[in-house]
């Protein structure tokens, strides 16, 4: 069913395509060379598909305590921001370096994360509310550290707004030709799966998430659940944006991977909530991105066809009775749509 | 005497338990005058500008919010009020600059928010679709497709503020309420109409009772789908409005350019408690924060970086959420599929 759901994404932004004068097969062909056509592009495609499986992770585990996390976005920033800082302004051996870089960024997030979740469990704020407004803050505060004035301006960068380069010691090398940080972002898909369906902390995550009431009957702190599991959801979005910024960027820009937040939601959604769907869906999104560039270098389709193709997929991966009407299939058992995130809308 | 003594005493007691049942609100609006009145004696101008601009900033803001806050009364959570938002300020722009007509602008704005609104009801309704994921899917359809159907340096015609008369000439209160683009009057129209609709009409109360209590709306005849799919196009048709008045000044539109007004709407609206009046008092509190801000940063007042005025709206709105505690109660059958016995 995912399989045909991604089918008919594909085609409908075929038809797109047709519209703006271009051919969908040359395009869809550049697409699929540019993602996963020789070792290169494989490995641009793993180096987008990692932080878009952490900042799924991070909204796929909030929604098991029933949270909804739409602060991805600003919790990038500021593990991005602070992975940075550690990655320049300090001189250490590798082995130290680099998971202290990932770590601090995770940690700046998910004292942001956590404060959120704080907010909601002593104050009753929604988190839908605070994570919003934190997502303008840490775009606010960050941007700021790198201005002018801000401390972590790099010296050198003009009127650019920037840190300077993270030192060698804290880059992110490749092991056989495979990113590190991919290989941290599926060991921490696979964290996360162990915790939510193996863990106690995982088994009062899910009871939070089902029944708030019930759970503190049963004597589960709520407000401690809540804070948690918001501190470790924003931890693993930040730690997106440190792999980001040690792998990839080699510094802190502002503004950064606008958006890249809310494709968190889009693949938590694709994946059902499950950590370990959430690498495939990853990929997919990932795969396309990659490939979206030689797209446009060879046929000037315009990137942001991938964001209509992912919304299909999305639209049809959740409405299998619309795949099952047009392929004209019989009325199979109704397929679980596997979770209800709606339900968990405003509980407090 | 004694034959009109009845009314009389009983519009009193109207009007005592209005009183007592609005006191916070009453008592907060007060405070706002009192506080305008004392800013205004000490600087007019500015505090004009700011107030004026509040109301501006505010306008897109209630719109989208009020969309956010029927559909939900209905029992149907939209997540994807942003998109609507980018695809009627998109449409509405691209039938604006290539037809040079305003009216025809906003029928385009209009109509393609109330289609999204129809399809999440659809999906909703008939596909059984998570709404989360629903409202997910219009958002991420609206950034593809307004960026991928994009035309770069295109303007339309910058629609023209209507002052009212005389109006617009009292002190402080023209220039906030009756000098401004024809889509922020309709905003502030929108939370009447809307307030007066849910809580004094037939259509107010079914439309609360699906949102509440479905099972027993259905008993008593109430057509759940056929409302929910109604009122969501019109709750569409509000954001579609809001789209407009994201456009209505500057008469251009820039990728992604609704920025997130579409989840400050979600916060505006549960802010405000899913009623209209907190819609309102919410998005001007927002308006305020960021006219401040502005005004501000303009008149280098301080001496502070940009990015610290930058965050002021956001950190006050968490700071008031905060102190104030306000919790909030959704719809009880809001997210949930209505299954027909």
């Amino acid at each position: 069913m995912p399989l045909l759901a991604v089918a008919f994404g594909l085609i409908v932004g075929a038809v797109l395509i047709v519209v703006s004068g271009d051919n969908p097969l040359v395009a869809y062909r550049a697409m699929l060379e540019g993602s996963l056509g020789g070792s290169d592009a494989i490995g641009r495609t793993l180096e987008k598909a990692t932080p878009l499986v952490l900042g799924g992770l991070a909204v796929a585990f909030a929604f098991k305590a029933g949270l909804f996390n739409i602060g991805g976005q600003g919790q990038l920033l500021l593990g991005a921001a602070f992975s940075a800082w550690v990655g320049f302004n300090f001189d250490l051996p590798a082995v130290i370096h680099i998971p202290a870089a990932l770590i601090v960024g995770g940690l700046a997030a998910a004292i942001l994360g956590g404060l959120a979740g704080l907010l909601k469990a002593t104050r009753g704020v929604h988190e839908v509310i605070s994570t919003i407004m934190l997502n303008f803050v840490a775009a606010n505060f960050t941007e700021w550290m790198v201005s002018r004035d801000g401390p972590w301006k790099d010296p050198e960068g003009g009127a650019i707004a920037r840190t300077p380069l993270v030192q060698d010691s804290a880059d992110l090398p490749r092991i056989a030709g495979l990113p590190t940080g991919f290989l941290v972002a599926v060991l921490a898909a696979v964290s996360i799966w162990w915790l939510v369906n193996r863990s106690t902390l995982g088994f009062e995550v899910k009871t939070v998430g089902s029944n708030p009431k019930a759970a503190a009957y049963a004597g589960i702190s709520v407000t401690r659940i809540i804070v948690i599991t918001m501190g470790i959801s924003a931890f693993l979005a930040g730690l997106g944006g440190a792999i980001q910024t040690l792998g990839v960027n080699g510094r802190f820009e502002p503004g950064f991977q606008t958006g890249l937040g809310f494709d968190g939601i889009t693949i938590a959604l694709l994946a059902r909530t499950n950590a370990l769907a959430v690498i495939p869906a990853a990929l997919l999104i990932g795969a396309m991105d990659a490939g979206s560039t030689l797209m446009q270098a060879r046929t000037n389709v315009e990137p942001e066809v991938i964001n209509v193709i992912q919304a299909m997929i999305l639209f049809f991966v959740a409405a299998p009775s619309v795949v099952r009407w047009i392929l004209q299939l019989s009325e199979a058992e109704d397929v679980d749509t596997g979770v209800d995130l709606a339900t968990g809308w405003g509980t407090t | 005497m004694t034959a009109s003594a009845p009314p009389l005493t009983r519009s009193a007691s109207n009007l005592n338990s209005y009183v007592a049942r609005n006191a916070k609100a009453l008592a907060g609006l007060g405070v706002v005058v009192v506080a305008l009145i004392v800013a205004y004696r000490w600087d007019g101008t500015q505090t004009t500008a700011v107030m004026a601009r509040t109301v501006r900033e505010a306008a897109p803001l209630i719109l989208a919010a009020l969309c956010g806050l029927v559909g939900e009364r209905s029992g149907i959570i939209n997540i994807g009020i942003e998109g609507q938002l980018l695809l009627s300020a998109f449409c509405g722009f691209m039938v604006g600059s290539y037809s040079g007509s305003i009216i025809l602008a906003v029928v385009a704005a209009l109509a393609v928010a109330g289609l999204a609104g129809t399809f999440l009801a659809w999906t909703s309704i008939r596909l059984r679709m998570d709404q989360i994921i629903a409202g997910t899917v219009i958002n991420i359809f609206a950034i593809g497709a307004t960026s991928f159907f994009y035309v770069p340096n295109r303007t339309m015609a910058t629609i023209p503020t209507v002052s009212l008369g005389f109006l617009s000439d009292v002190p402080l209160v023209g220039p906030m309420l009756f000098d401004h683009g024809p889509l922020t009057y309709a905003a502030l129209v929108a939370v009447a109409v809307v307030h007066v609709a849910l809580f004094e009409t037939r259509w107010g109360l079914r439309t609360r009772a699906v949102g509440e209590h479905p099972s027993a709306a259905d008993t008593v005849g109430v057509d759940i789908f056929r409302l929910r799919y109604l009122n969501l196009t019109l709750a569409g048709m509000l954001a579609g409005l809001g789209g407009m008045a994201l456009i209505q000044s500057a008469g251009v539109f820039n990728r992604g350019m609704s920025n997130g007004k579409g989840f400050i709407a979600l916060a505006v609206m549960l802010i405000g408690r899913y009623r209209p009046t907190g819609v309102l008092a919410a998005a001007l509190l927002f308006g305020f924060f960021n006219a401040l801000q502005a005004q501000l940063q303009f008149k280098q007042v301080f001496d502070i970086p940009p990015q610290f005025f930058g965050m002021i709206p956001f950190v006050l709105t968490i700071a008031v959420l905060a102190i104030a505690g306000i919790s909030v109660r959704p719809p009880a059958a809001v997210g949930k599929h209505y299954e027909k016995e």
